[in-house]
């Protein structure tokens, strides 16, 4: 697949350029942000749901009638379609805070998730929509500030199915999801990213490895279809301190897993704050031939379920990864803001971008 | 940082090929087509023994292990998933990457969809084609595994050096230049052929893949060389002895010249070392061909080295000569408790204080025994014997210690005080006992309180003896109820201790939804008795205890969470419809049998020899946490050593239960008249019981006084599972005809034990440190009441009701139940309800007539015991009530005179509501 050309090359190489020179901002948390709004049902549904089907499929509305009992309260992703200036309104915020790359509202933008709301049928929409909204905050904000040009990360989630763990405690071979119908999932919203225009791709929150690797297949398949390829970004999540994912890998374990897929970048990112997730950073430095990544939490949540690390603790930690030369791209996940964001800018806007050893340049 | 081409591959964990490795180890035996053992329980759907044979590999040692399915006669694209998706639950396999094996590539690409890890592909070629080969490495790629090129082309398999490498250099030229496949992801495997065969052209093959080899690392040393070893002594199969010295000398010279990878039997490698020296001198002849009577002159000695058959290994005292320490280790290891008092007291006049011969030299050795038993190599009978020996030790150094404590004032240290209980209205411990053997083999202070002890007691006791967890243990289903009652006491009384949860009822999920919840600190279920200690060991560990709970914590609340989410499920039917559906017959036409001898029959010293022939043997070996089914289990390629061993054990302690009548099997059955009248069963007016048993039993006198109402409600419980019209909605009540037919119908019932007399026993093995023979016996008094009740149904078929009189069944159809009528028991699936069983006891007068109480858990005691209700109908059969709607359970609340809240308590496992 590294034979195929670059869809976009220009904008790869000045990608490209940018990492080899300093730390790159990545964007913070979506859902942190949207809780401000606090939208209440009619709010989901926006003008397009409001009579409790999709007004712009009325003509199939037997298959997309969400029955009463479906809300879509929490949908955060539909906010693409029904809330569009709220969504940019988010890019924009991180955009002046300092990020380089806002990654697209797509986080649950597969038919499997979706399904939960019986909104499958939009998720090639959702995905191509949550692209453009990126691109275009990403634009306005290059031609603010020509000399560091912003790039849009389409994201495909982890979906809420794991392909290597079974959900039956008593039936330890069982799988509610199978690797075809998450690499047909993927396929189809990566499509939707690759044309609404999105600068690479990043398969995140990797609880499970096999949905990640079904993903990196489906872009390797919907790259041969093409001819052209974007970069792809990886970022699994070690979800608790006994430093293994979900599916039980280490760290260097997930990497050589999804090593194949030859990556812009690897990185960690949700479950831990950044304090916990050093070591595992570590690790991946030490052994990724790629740029490394990570957007960790704003630290553990608390009772309440919220997080509480403010920008200035979080910047300080993330500072120290910097200084050691850990980072080639660094953000925020659950519970950040721009006000982390900014903060995080300034603490590694001084120092040197981890170097990549030497057989890397055969990777990106 | 340089970054050097180094193979890297994954499971869990990483395993990355350098060259300080030499040779990576490919595990074999999860292979259909090389291991006869592996296809046969593969095909017999025996995936629980299976995935053994893949631990046992990797506790061998292997670093990958190979899956290959393909035989003709099974589903080789849904065998390799199923396996592949249970090992992946298996963290003690999943650690190491899987090597995916078959000559078909749907196979292979469905097995590649299993891999969250970087497995290889084993193989791919050029048999039919560039095209074919390039596709299907792209694939490979796409996958992301490394991938065996065999030595394959459109001409076929090679077998000279020359052919070898020029195929192999193809593919790599093809794979590099058309691909950009990573050189370090590719794996020759240039062909290991059978030598020795007798046809000439063969002897030089082990030589061609040497020098294959040898010229494959020099052109692309980033590549690596496997093979199949086991082929090259294909003609001495039958001879493991050469068969493994071929293996030895291949390796030695194969491995010499780059071969860096091959697929062995990890657990049966000689080492070249230690051949002897005649055979490995013929044997290298062999292999590298360096004579032409070579193979005459192999096979001329190979006989000497063939193990006869029936030969047993004598026994070797050689264990003697060695210093006191590893004669400790020795004896504990292979638990041979016969010179251990001697061998302590040797070494604890080498020590200062007695009390460091346990912490030394018996703990050295109590941890080989843990290790061994982790990694699969040790099964728990064994390690009950070790602790047997360990304990004798132990009692042995008690005095001396006790008495330097009286001088010094100094304890020993402990891993953990556990204070460990069956709960109030249970009597079942095999299990408990045996989870409190292991911990104690790892230096945990262990108090057992033994079974039915109340919540405050076993509150009060941890309290008392500052105790660092609790655990509790149950196996009927109303002792879950109780455990979450002891939960609940621990919050309210502000425990913080652990709360270990254990039985064979209880389940992760169970816990996770029923009991944590109501506990603050640490609650967690332990599957079995081989996971107790890493449990118990992570609890009391300040440095592990944090990162255990947070997975223990979020796996429960992640079961909670779809508990909450769980979809509509299998919907259940109104009871109305479920009614409507029931099992129906012609009534009409039908004569239902009337019994032979009527009314009650006791039988108070039951013959312990005839019930021997009816034991099933399987559930024994189930107790000890051995897999597998009697008789195959005996020579299980696994366990079948330790199962011979135990059941040889248990043979000769039956052979003196049964002479020395350690044990006291009584009995007592009794057929009424019985109606069915809705989902219940009446029984009018029972007769006087009428007193005699056939063969001199004795005339129940007790039974004639017995209260007995005028009439009998049995009360019963219908399926709800929306079926099929052709398959009805059972309910016990249905095998009998209805009155409005007022057919004189009947029901039975018995009451069974062989336990009676046991506690003597019990006590004679508790003061000889004996745990060993203590749940032997349990077990075999549990087998004996079994097959009492077997037995027991059988002459009730002949004789009692006699309804079957001419019925011939061997022991194997009567446990496939091949016979007419059921015995079905309260608590059990198809009458779940435990409380039934006073009912039946009050029929019966099973307390008096059998020996036999009923704890207010509903369970019986003595704990060997069975009883249960008589069905004759010849379609009756046993089946799962299965899960229950509010409905239903308020209808059985009112039949019972229950409010609904008693009537959820008693049902709470068959649920399909959260109750408030």
């Amino acid at each position: 697949m590294s034979t195929l050309p670059w869809l976009h090359p220009d904008r790869v190489a000045l990608l490209e350029t940018a990492l080899e020179r300093r730390i790159m901002v990545l964007d913070g948390g979506m859902g942190t942000m949207l809780q401000g709004h606090r939208l209440d049902e009619a709010g989901f549904r926006g003008e397009r749901f409001e009579h409790g089907h999709d007004g712009a499929h009325a003509h199939r509305h037997d298959e997309h009638a969400h029955p009463g009992g479906c809300d879509l309260k929490g949908n955060n992703d539909l906010l693409t379609l029904t809330q569009p200036a709220i969504i940019r309104g988010v890019h924009e915020a991180y955009l002046e805070a300092g990020a380089d790359l806002v990654e697209t509202n797509t986080f649950n933008s597969t038919r499997i998730s979706q399904a939960d709301y019986r909104l499958e049928h939009l998720a090639h929409e959702l995905n191509l929509e949550g692209a453009k909204l990126a691109r275009a905050a990403a634009d306005a904000w290059t031609a603010k500030t020509p000399d560091r040009p912003r790039f849009v990360i389409g994201v495909l989630g982890p979906t809420s199915r794991t392909a290597s763990l079974s959900p039956d405690v008593n039936d330890p071979g069982f799988r509610n999801v199978t690797f075809e119908e998450l690499a047909g999932n993927y396929r189809e919203s990566a499509a939707g990213l690759v044309d609404g225009g999105a600068d690479a791709v990043m398969v995140e929150t990797i609880f499970d490895t096999l949905n990640a690797k079904a993903a990196l297949y489906a872009l390797s398949e919907l790259f041969r279809e093409r001819g052209a390829r974007v970069p792809v970004m990886i970022s699994g999540t070690i979800t608790d301190r006994s430093g293994r994912t979900l599916s039980g890998q280490t760290a260097e374990a997930f990497w050589y897993s999804v090593r194949h897929a030859r990556p812009l970048s690897v990185g960690l990112n949700c479950a831990l704050g950044a304090a916990d997730l050093r070591p595992h950073i570590q690790t991946l430095a030490g052994i990724a031939e790629c740029h490394v990544s990570t957007h960790p939490n704003a630290g553990l949540p608390n009772a309440f379920a919220e997080y509480d690390e403010t920008p200035e603790q979080m910047a300080s930690v993330i500072g120290g990864f910097a200084r050691d030369g850990l980072l080639n791209l660094v953000g925020g996940c659950c519970g950040t803001t721009p006000a982390h964001i900014a903060a995080i800018a300034v603490a590694v806007r001084d120092c040197a971008p981890r170097q990549l050893p030497g057989l890397a340049r055969e990777a990106a | 940082m340089t970054t050097t081409r180094h193979t890297r591959l994954s499971g869990l964990e990483p395993l990355v090929i350098t060259p300080d490795l030499l040779f990576v180890n490919v595990g074999e035996r999860t292979n259909v087509t090389g291991s006869a053992q592996f296809k046969k329980l593969i095909k017999e759907d025996r995936y629980d023994e299976a995935v053994e044979v893949a631990r046992q590999q990797v506790a061998n040692g292997a670093q990958i292990i190979d899956v290959n399915m393909d035989e003709g006669l099974i589903d080789s694209e849904a065998a390799m998933v199923r396996f592949l998706n249970l090992i992946a639950a298996e963290p003690d396999i999943a650690r190491v990457p899987v090597m995916v094996d078959s000559s078909k590539w749907s196979v292979i690409e469905a097995g590649l969809r299993c891999l969250q890890g970087k497995g290889i592909v084993n193989s791919i070629s050029m048999k039919e084609g560039e095209q074919a080969f390039l596709e299907h490495a792209r694939k490979v790629q796409q996958y992301g595994a490394a991938v065996v090129v065999m030595a394959f082309d459109e001409q076929g398999q090679a077998d000279t050096a020359q052919r070898k490498i020029e195929i192999c250099s193809r593919a790599y030229e093809l794979l590099t230049g058309q691909l950009d496949f990573a050189p370090e992801d590719i794996i020759f495997d240039p062909n290991i052929f059978a030598i020795a065969t007798g046809i000439e052209e063969h002897n030089n093959y082990a030589v061609d893949f040497i020098e294959a080899t040898r010229e494959l690392k020099r052109r692309f040393p980033d590549c690596h060389v496997s093979g199949g070893v086991s082929n090259v002594s294909f003609s001495f199969r039958g001879n493991d002895t050469v068969r493994e010295a071929i293996h030895s000398v291949f390796l030695y010279h194969a491995i010499k010249a780059g071969m860096d990878m091959g697929i062995v039997n990890a657990g049966a490698l000689a080492i070249y070392d230690d051949l002897d020296p005649v055979l490995r001198e013929r044997v290298e002849d062999v292999v590298l061909n360096r004579r032409e009577d070579a193979t005459e002159r192999l096979l001329e000695i190979a006989d000497n080295y063939k193990k006869k058959k029936g030969e047993v290994a004598t026994e070797t005292l050689a264990w003697r000569e060695k210093d006191v320490r590893a004669r400790l280790s020795h004896a504990l290891v292979h638990g041979i408790d016969q010179y251990v008092v001697e061998d302590t007291e040797e070494a604890r006049q080498q020590v200062t204080r007695p009390l460091d011969v346990i912490e030394g030299p018996l703990m050295d050795g109590m941890n080989v025994v843990g290790d061994l038993f982790g990694a699969g190599k040790m099964f728990l009978p064994q390690v009950v014997k070790s602790a047997r020996v360990m304990k004798k030790a132990v009692a042995y150094l008690l005095p001396f210690i006790e008495e330097e404590k009286a001088r010094t004032g100094d304890v020993g240290k402990s891993n953990g005080k556990i204070v460990m209980a069956t709960v109030k209205g249970d009597v079942h411990d095999i299990g408990k006992n045996i989870v409190g053997v292991v911990l104690r083999c790892n230096n945990f202070d262990v108090i057992d309180l033994g079974v039915m002890v109340p919540a405050q007691k076993i509150l009060d006791t941890a309290v008392a003896e500052n105790a660092d967890m609790i655990g509790l243990s149950g196996l009927i289903t109303p002792s879950l109820e109780e455990m979450g009652q002891v939960a609940r006491e621990m919050q309210r009384q502000g425990f913080t201790m652990p709360l270990l949860i254990g039985g064979a009822t209880t389940s992760r999920a169970h816990t996770a939804l029923k009991i944590e919840p109501h506990y603050k600190s640490p609650c967690v279920w332990v599957k079995d008795a081989s996971r107790a200690v890493g449990v118990a060991q992570s609890l009391v560990s300040k440095e592990l205890v944090d990162a255990f709970m947070a997975k223990i914590r979020a796996e429960y609340a992640e079961i909670r969470e779809r508990h909450r989410n769980r979809g509509p499920g299998k919907q259940l039917v109104s009871l109305e419809k479920a009614r409507a559906q029931r099992f129906g017959c012609d009534w009409a036409a039908y004569e239902p049998p009337q019994p032979a001898k009527p009314g009650l029959t006791v039988f108070d010293d039951y013959d312990l020899a005839e019930l021997r022939d009816y034991i099933d043997w399987t559930p024994f070996f189930q107790a000890w946490e051995l897999a597998g089914h009697y008789p195959a289990i005996l020579t299980d390629e696994v366990v079948g050593k330790q199962a011979s061993e135990l059941f040889n054990d248990a043979q000769k302690m039956l052979d003196r239960i049964v002479a020395e009548k350690w044990l006291t099997a009584r009995a007592v059955i009794g057929f009424w008249p019985a109606a069915n009248v809705g989902d219940d069963i009446e029984i009018v007016a029972p007769p006087p019981p009428s007193g005699r048993g056939p063969g001199g039993e004795v005339p129940d006198e007790a039974s004639a006084t017995s209260p007995v109402e005028d009439t009998v409600v049995l009360h019963h419980l219908r399926q709800q599972a929306d079926k099929p019209v052709e398959r009805p909605n059972l309910c016990l009540s249905d095998f009998i005809a209805p009155k409005a037919y007022g057919k004189p119908d009947w029901i039975g019932g018995f009451a069974v034990t062989a336990g009676l007399g046991i506690e003597e026993h019990l006590e004679r093995f508790r003061a000889e440190y004996d745990d060993y023979s203590s749940i032997t016996l349990k077990a075999l008094a549990d087998r004996l009441a079994e097959a009492f009740a077997e037995r027991m149904h059988e002459r009730v078929r002949r004789e009692f009701w006699g309804y079957a009189p001419d019925e011939s069944l061997d022991n194997e159809a009567l446990i496939a139940e091949r016979y007419k009528g059921i015995r079905p028991a309260p608590g059990y699936p198809a009458c779940p309800d435990h409380t039934e069983k006073a009912t039946l006891f009050r029929l019966l007068d099973a307390t008096a007539n059998a020996g036999i109480e009923l704890t207010e858990g509903f369970a019986m005691y003595p704990a060997a015991a069975v009883s249960g209700w008589y069905f004759s109908h010849p379609d009756s059969q046993y089946f799962v009530v299965g899960r229950l709607t509010k409905e239903q359970v308020a209808d059985y609340a009112g039949r019972k005179g229950w409010s609904l809240e008693q009537a959820e308590r008693w049902l709470a496992s068959n649920l399909d509501y959260d109750p408030e």
